[in-house]
């Protein structure tokens, strides 16, 4: 079915729901789907009731009666040795964890942030009463569907290869969350429900009172996702910073207070938020994907159509993503400045010029899309030269961020250079100059979206000019507040105080954001256009850097495990559960991003193939000859 | 097809570019293996050899370095620390318990909040609360021996005199960065087989035999001191003798065991 749909602008756009990733192979995927959440919850379940924890040296029977259950057990981290490690066929245990557990949180993420946006862009879509919006928040949920089966499969090898390589760890773990497993494995099937009832009742539950209940439906399925993930945290966070247990490690059996640790907010807020980034750009890649793919013109001013959002949702949750980086980071020093300084010096500062180059990448990528999109109107040539600028601003923004503050040196390097820092640039390397870098490269990619915004419209209320004038003070005082935080906390003030400019320069950023969106939409309420915006007309090296962004945001988020990981050092459960096997020693840089590149080509290879399958289900081929209906029948 | 095959292309490039720059872009640091337990000889422990065990400990599993250094200005400086010790101990933000230096020194290592200095505080805690650990706690984990190890190079430092007691007799236990091969061994006796297992002689003439990328070292204690030389041995790089190359390895700060150091300093030192 075609059908003419004119807020598309001129073109023809094909609306069939039932096409793409769904179509071929939703019924398959909903029987694996099903077989790989049965089968994990089970197991989950299982590990949560004790069925696969033996009553080893880790879960111990108290005094009190055996009917007291886990509650009463006193469950106390062992002191291993290297023998307690199984070695399995050759297979290195933590590598074989590593790249698991890494798939298995690339899909999660994925899977648990597109719903978030599907349903607000259905609530938009509702509010708006504007079809393509429900269509479009159709066309996202079906293309994560499949990815829900991966996630489950993996979710399920995860415990495994945990059970197998690390059970004594995992005997203790599970002793300490055993309830909150079980409740867990409970939410895995409410979640399914959810989702089966959003995903297959969407074309069902549409208008009036259906709609609401199918809205619904999508806030029951956020709220199972999200908590599944908060529990998830809740884990991982205990072997960052333990809560709940005494300092030998014996839990007290309170697991709210194990679940409750120190970082355990911390890392909820930043996964959300990345969680969001992360599925707008891997949304963004299949749209990409199927732009590149497009023979007919209304098939690319579809994908373009939904590139754009993809990328919109993603740069707005990348946006703020910074600033949670920075809250978990200072809650990780208040916690322990050993560790923090362990995240911030050491082998570890290096991998911070290695994420800076991957945040300029995104950030890059992001805005070269935006700066590509203003080619889809004529109007938006006022602007163009203003990019050159904002490139500049961006790129020169991203090399203070990649500057490193101390040089690895030899000798002979030391003597010339004069210490280990360069003499004008080594001050650029420290974090308040880096902050403001952040901040200002922050600045400008709203900068851009406002331009891009612009593009097409002219405003026509009253005050133009004073409404632009405002805007340009706003911008100025934001950016001379952000230079003065950075340079006075950097260099005139103690080391421990240096950090104290984060929290005004997000400030200054955030209201600087939000107060000239906020103007520029009463200055473009009722705008003329002055030329229309062509979807589809845009280049496809754009589609490239849609791609781009998933790929960097893809390996990012390797990169920030193993540093997330690795700053427990040698131990599984900090300071109270040592890792005393042979793999307890922190891999270098080069390395980790060797398994890291690895799993990132596993994930993409999944996710391209996912991809290509969607667009080989909307082809039909002919069947004539083949079968005995009468044509006309 | 054909924009698939692009698609894989471009990603592979890309991840290979973040893989490139990650192993060749900077430099490739070897994290240090995790400290292991060794068997200290306190029966053989001398004042300078306790000092020794002291600093390294600073230096290593104790961790002070990290903070408590000239650069990174994140805690206060430690070299004058036994010497200000009476003075903090008559402020009255002064919250502890403790009457003399020796005191105040172990204190500050197992309660760092009794005395902040000033500026050096938690955020918002008003001087009040330090953000240091306890340094006998937690993945530190000092012992009582290996504390007083670290106040003795803490008065050391300060010129001032080494009060705590000396342990003597039984076996105690110490930490430090493992050794190379990854496993504890047992303290080599003597200097000669502490040259022979570290192969000195590969770059060092030592009685006229050896090699001569290094100093020679048949005499060495006619110019050198002790201090001098134990210097050379932890930090090899803090003055490289003029015409030759730097490549002395820096591994020997944490695989020698502060008594076989005593043992090569002294040896070396007598060298004359």
């Amino acid at each position: 079915m075609t059908r003419k749909n004119k807020n598309f602008g001129s073109q023809s756009i094909p609306l069939r729901p039932r096409d793409g990733i769904c179509g071929l192979y939703a019924s398959s995927s909903r029987l694996s789907y099903s077989l790989s959440v049965v089968v994990l919850a089970i197991l989950l379940l299982g590990v949560s009731t004790g069925v696969f924890v033996g009553a080893g040296d880790t879960v111990a029977e108290a005094s009190g009666s055996a009917a007291d259950g886990l509650a009463a057990a006193v469950i106390a981290p062992p002191e291993l040795t290297a023998a307690d490690y199984p070695t399995i066929a050759g297979v290195n245990g933590r590598v074989t964890v590593w790249l698991v557990a890494q798939l298995h949180l690339w899909f999660a993420a994925f899977v648990l942030a597109v719903p978030i946006f599907v349903f607000i862009i259905e609530a938009i879509g509702m509010r708006t009463r504007d079809k393509r919006y429900d269509e479009m928040a159709y066309e996202f949920i079906k293309i994560s569907i499949t990815a829900y089966s991966l996630t489950a499969i993996l979710g399920g090898l995860l415990l495994f290869s945990l059970i197998v390589f690390y059970p004594h760890l995992f005997q203790y773990l599970s002793g300490v969350f055993g309830e909150s497993m079980f409740y867990y494995a409970l939410l895995f099937f409410a979640e399914s429900a959810a989702l089966y009832l959003y995903y297959y009742g969407w074309q069902w539950l549409q208008g009036g009172f259906r709609k609401w209940v199918h809205l619904t439906l999508g806030l029951l399925l956020n709220a199972a996702g999200t908590t599944l993930m908060f529990l998830a945290n809740g884990w991982v966070t205990f072997m960052m910073s333990p809560a709940g247990v005494d300092p030998a490690g014996v839990f007290a059996g309170d697991t709210w207070a194990a679940m409750h640790n120190y970082l355990w907010n911390p890392i909820n807020l930043h996964r959300f938020i990345a969680n969001i980034a992360y599925g707008g750009s891997i949304v963004g890649a299949y749209a990409a994907f199927r732009f590149l793919s497009a023979t007919r013109p209304e098939e690319r001013a579809h994908y373009d159509w939904m590139g754009y959002n993809a990328n919109f949702i993603a740069i707005l949750a990348l946006l703020p993503l910074p600033f949670a980086g920075y809250y978990l980071a200072a809650e990780i020093y208040a916690y322990s400045q050993q560790m923090g300084i362990t995240l911030m010096g050491g082998i570890f500062a290096w991998l911070f010029i290695i994420q800076a180059v991957l945040i300029g990448t995104l950030f890059l990528s992001a805005n070269y899309y935006l700066w590509c999109g203003m080619g889809r109107s004529d109007g938006a040539q006022r602007y163009n030269k203003f990019i050159k600028y904002l490139a500049i601003v961006i790129i020169a923004s991203f090399l203070v961020w990649f500057t490193p503050h101390t040089l690895v040196l030899t000798n002979e390097e030391l003597k010339v250079l004069g210490g280990p820092y360069h003499k004008y640039l080594g001050p650029l390397g420290i974090m308040p100059a880096k902050n403001t870098a952040v901040n200002i490269m922050i600045l400008f990619t709203a900068l851009s979206f406002l331009f891009y915004r612009r593009s097409n419209r002219i405003a026509t209320v009253a005050w133009v000019k004073a409404g632009n004038t405002a805007q340009l003070a706003l911008y100025t005082a934001g950016i001379a507040n952000l230079l003065f935080l950075g340079v006075y906390h950097g260099y005139f003030t103690n080391t421990v105080y240096k950090v104290a400019a984060s929290i005004p320069q997000v400030m200054t950023t955030l209201i600087v954001i939000v107060v000239s969106l906020g103007l520029d939409s009463a200055m473009y309420r009722g705008a003329r256009e002055v030329a229309p915006l062509n979807w589809g007309r845009v280049p496809n090296r754009a589609q490239y850097a849609l791609f781009l962004l998933a790929v960097a945001f893809t390996w990012l988020m390797g990169l920030m495990g193993y540093i997330r990981s690795g700053i427990r050092q040698h131990w599984h459960v900090t300071d109270v559960f040592r890792d005393n096997s042979l793999d307890a020693y922190t891999p270098t840089l080069g390395y980790a991003a060797n398994v890291v590149s690895v799993g990132t080509i596993l994930f993409m290879a999944m996710v391209i193939f996912i991809f290509w399958l969607s667009q080989v289900s909307s082809r039909k081929t002919p069947t004539e000859g083949f079968g005995n209906q009468a044509e006309g029948r | 097809m054909k924009n698939f095959l692009q698609v894989i292309a471009f990603s592979l490039l890309m991840i290979g570019f973040f893989a490139a720059f990650s192993n060749f872009g900077i430099p490739e640091i070897q994290p240090a293996p995790p400290p292991v337990q060794e068997k200290l000889d306190l029966g053989a422990m001398t004042p300078e050899r306790f000092i020794t065990l002291g600093e390294k400990l600073f230096n290593g599993k104790g961790t002070c370095a990290l903070c408590h250094n000239a650069v990174g200005g994140r805690a206060p400086p430690l070299d004058r620390v036994a010497t200000l010790a009476s003075e903090r101990l008559a402020d009255s933000r002064y919250q502890g318990g403790a009457n003399d230096v020796q005191g105040y020194l172990v204190e500050s290592l197992v309660d760092p909040s009794a005395y902040v200095v000033a500026g050096f505080g938690k955020a918002g805690s008003g001087d009040t609360e330090s953000p240091m650990p306890n340094a006998a706690a937690g993945s530190i984990g000092l012992s009582e021996v290996e504390v007083n190890a670290v106040v003795a190079y803490l008065q050391d430092l300060a010129g001032t005199e080494v009060t705590v007691e000396i342990p003597k007799g039984t076996e105690g236990e110490a930490t430090g960065p493992e050794p190379v091969t990854g496993t504890a061994r047992t303290a080599l006796a003597s200097a000669e087989e502490i040259i022979d297992r570290f192969g000195c002689v590969a770059c060092h003439k030592l009685a006229g035999k050896g090699g001569e990328i290094g100093p020679d070292l048949s005499q060495i204690g006619a110019s050198k001191d002790a201090s001098y030389l134990r210097q050379a041995i932890l930090d090899p790089a803090a003055e490289i003798v003029e015409g030759y190359p730097p490549i002395m390895p820096v591994t020997y700060e944490v695989e020698l065991y502060a008594g076989e150091l005593e043992l090569l300093v002294q040896y070396l030192a007598a060298l004359k």
